[in-house]
């Protein structure tokens, strides 16, 4: 398994069961078996685990720094201002983007029965991608950073993500073009708005100009407040984009299929796509309340915000209510808690998003780490989880087997996994509130009751709680790793065969 | 905020682009049926065929593996 997005020329397991099945199944005239581009899907797949790793192992070692800062050492490339835009971008982008690169890969294929549009084009975003990653990890680091919040990339590797972004948009649409049922499934709707999204933000927000073509260093398009407000214009989007339509899309294919069960109304699927995209531009000004943004505006941000509510619990009950019936399901099968749990907190984390959006609740929770565990209810709790589940549904079928090499690990997995992102929000909910009330205390004279730094020392218990549910949710990813290396054990890459027209259902 | 200048005609663009996007698909039928598709992604079925393992082949379908195996 030296490669493992090589296809599985010599002894081709597709090949192989094309013949069993008499041959018939996906041939084509000369006698081949036409196969699904799993490559880059099973590349991506694994690479979502690897990345996951990294990029919650970063978050670990930032979270011991708040509790001990004596742990940078003093070398300024480990700093805690250097190392985290490291582990946002490492769990954002690497961890989360390859496992959207992987899910929408298989679920264009699958779904519109048709082999990815260009196997160079497909080879090239898996590259490409893991090559920006690796830029990233270089250049964070040295502290070479635009210091815009989650797209600290700086021009370079932006042009580079531009690149790969384009192409990944050819093979995800020319996929979709070439498809061999008349119908488009709903998650490749999603799927289609966060690529072209992306583009949008990415262009718009990065647009920059260097100081020479042999400097790293770039200056913004945009001054000041215009260009906050481009920043968080672009922030939420990628929010609700990036980290939401993206992975709603994954949500509307693997629930369902893990279930075994359609999606509860395929209608509000429908509804909830429309709904979502029609109304999210504009929640961005939320994260600049009280700030020098005018109040109209952030108003104007508030407003969106609260409305979102709406599509999204549609979107949360309508995958929820998928197990309506078969909730026994979700006693023996691990997938399966992964997938709905997720779902819990995506229901959760778009209850609390608006509700801090309200501008009386924002004075208390802005700059607090309430916001970092509503951040990471969202992002370990609804993105990491259905990510997990969904690649545990994926990688299997990579190499030819119908599960993990060990069900009950995937339990266990799930359990430390659940604890974890429980201690860690619980934790920073009660230290963000905490500190929003001691900062707003005021003596009968009006002088402040507390000094910054009392608040600072008040938060530490709950650092070390929030560590060890990062530490907990950290090595739960080491038990995956290990569950996917037993399962690619001795196992070749399996490319499925396309089924044959006939066999594909017709449209009624 | 002259950067409304660029932010909200971009919104307006892409709601109408969106908005020609949706005209097409319920022009083109995608949602006529409303029940179908749901059902339809269960039919496909992407479960690997049990073989992957050589051990798992016995007999003669063994043989025919051996034979339909390429060089």
């Amino acid at each position: 398994m030296g490669n493992p997005i090589a296809s599985s020329a010599g002894a081709n397991p597709a090949a192989m069961t094309g013949a069993l099945r008499g041959g018939s199944a996906g041939a084509r005239t000369d006698g081949v078996a036409e196969t699904f581009n799993y490559g880059v899907v099973r590349g991506f797949a694994i690479m979502t685990v690897v990345w996951g790793i990294v990029g919650m192992l970063v978050g670990v070692i930032i979270a011991a720094q708040l509790l001990w800062p004596a742990l940078n050492f003093d070398i300024p490339w480990l700093s805690y201002g250097r190392l985290r835009p490291l582990h946002t971008n490492a769990v954002i982008f690497a961890f989360g983007g390859s496992a959207l690169f992987a899910s929408s890969y298989y679920c264009v294929q699958r779904t519109c029965q048709a082999r990815l549009f260009s196997n160079a084009l497909a080879s090239f975003t898996f590259w490409g991608w893991n090559l920006v990653i690796v830029l990233a990890a270089i250049t964070l680091p040295l502290g070479i950073t635009t210091s815009k919040e989650y797209a600290e990339l700086e021009w370079p590797i932006d042009i580079l993500i531009t690149l790969v972004w384009v192409a990944y948009a050819v093979v995800f649409f020319g996929t979709i073009a070439q498809r061999r049922t008349p119908h488009i499934y709903v998650a490749n709707w999603f799927f289609g708005a966060f690529i072209i999204t992306i583009a949008l933000l990415h262009v718009v927000n990065s647009a920059a100009l260097p100081i020479g073509l042999t400097s790293w260093k770039s200056y913004s398009a945009y001054p000041g407040v215009q260009d906050a407000m481009i920043q968080w214009w672009y922030g939420h989007n990628a929010v609700g984009f990036f980290l939401t339509a993206g992975f709603l899309g994954m949500m509307y294919y693997f629930v369902p299929k893990q279930a075994d069960r359609p999606i509860y109304s395929y209608r509000l699927s429908v509804v909830h796509f429309w709904s979502l995209i029609f109304l999210y531009m504009w929640a961005g000004p939320h994260h600049l309340h009280y700030t020098a943004l005018p109040d109209w505006t952030q108003s104007i941000g508030m407003v969106f915000s609260l409305i979102l509510l709406a599509p999204s619990w549609g979107g949360m009950i309508n995958g929820m209510m998928t197990l309506s019936g078969a909730w026994h399901k979700l006693r023996e099968d691990p997938i399966l808690k992964f997938l709905i749990v997720s779902l819990s907190f995506y229901g959760m984390s778009t209850f609390e998003g608006p509700m801090m959006s309200i501008k009386t609740v924002n004075a208390l929770s802005h700059y607090t780490d309430w916001t970092v565990g509503h951040v990471h209810s969202g992002a370990l709790g609804w993105v990491a989880f259905i990510s997990i589940g969904s690649m545990y549904y994926l990688l299997p079928r990579m190499f030819g087997k119908t599960q993990m090499w060990s069900v009950r690990l995937i339990t266990t997995h799930f359990w430390i996994a659940t604890s974890g992102v429980v201690l860690y929000i619980a934790a920073m909910w009660i230290a963000g509130v905490m500190q929003g009330l001691m900062w707003r205390a005021t003596n009968a004279d009006g002088t402040l009751t507390y000094a910054f730094v009392e608040s600072v020392k008040a938060t530490y218990p709950f650092y070390a709680i929030r560590l060890v549910g990062g530490l907990l949710f950290f090595s739960g990813m080491l038990l995956m790793a290990y569950n996917t290396i037993r399962t690619m054990a001795g196992a070749k890459p399996y490319d499925a065969p396309i089924p044959p027209a006939s066999s594909a259902p017709a449209h009624a | 905020m002259e950067i409304l200048i660029l932010l909200i005609p971009l919104s307006v663009l892409l709601v109408l682009g969106i908005g020609v996007l949706f005209w097409w698909s319920v022009d083109s039928g995608q949602f006529d049926d409303l029940e179908g598709p749901g059902q339809r992604v269960l039919a496909d079925d992407d479960t690997p065929p049990p073989l992957s393992k050589p051990e798992a082949v016995t007999g003669l379908t063994h043989v025919k593996l051996q034979q339909h195996r390429p060089s």
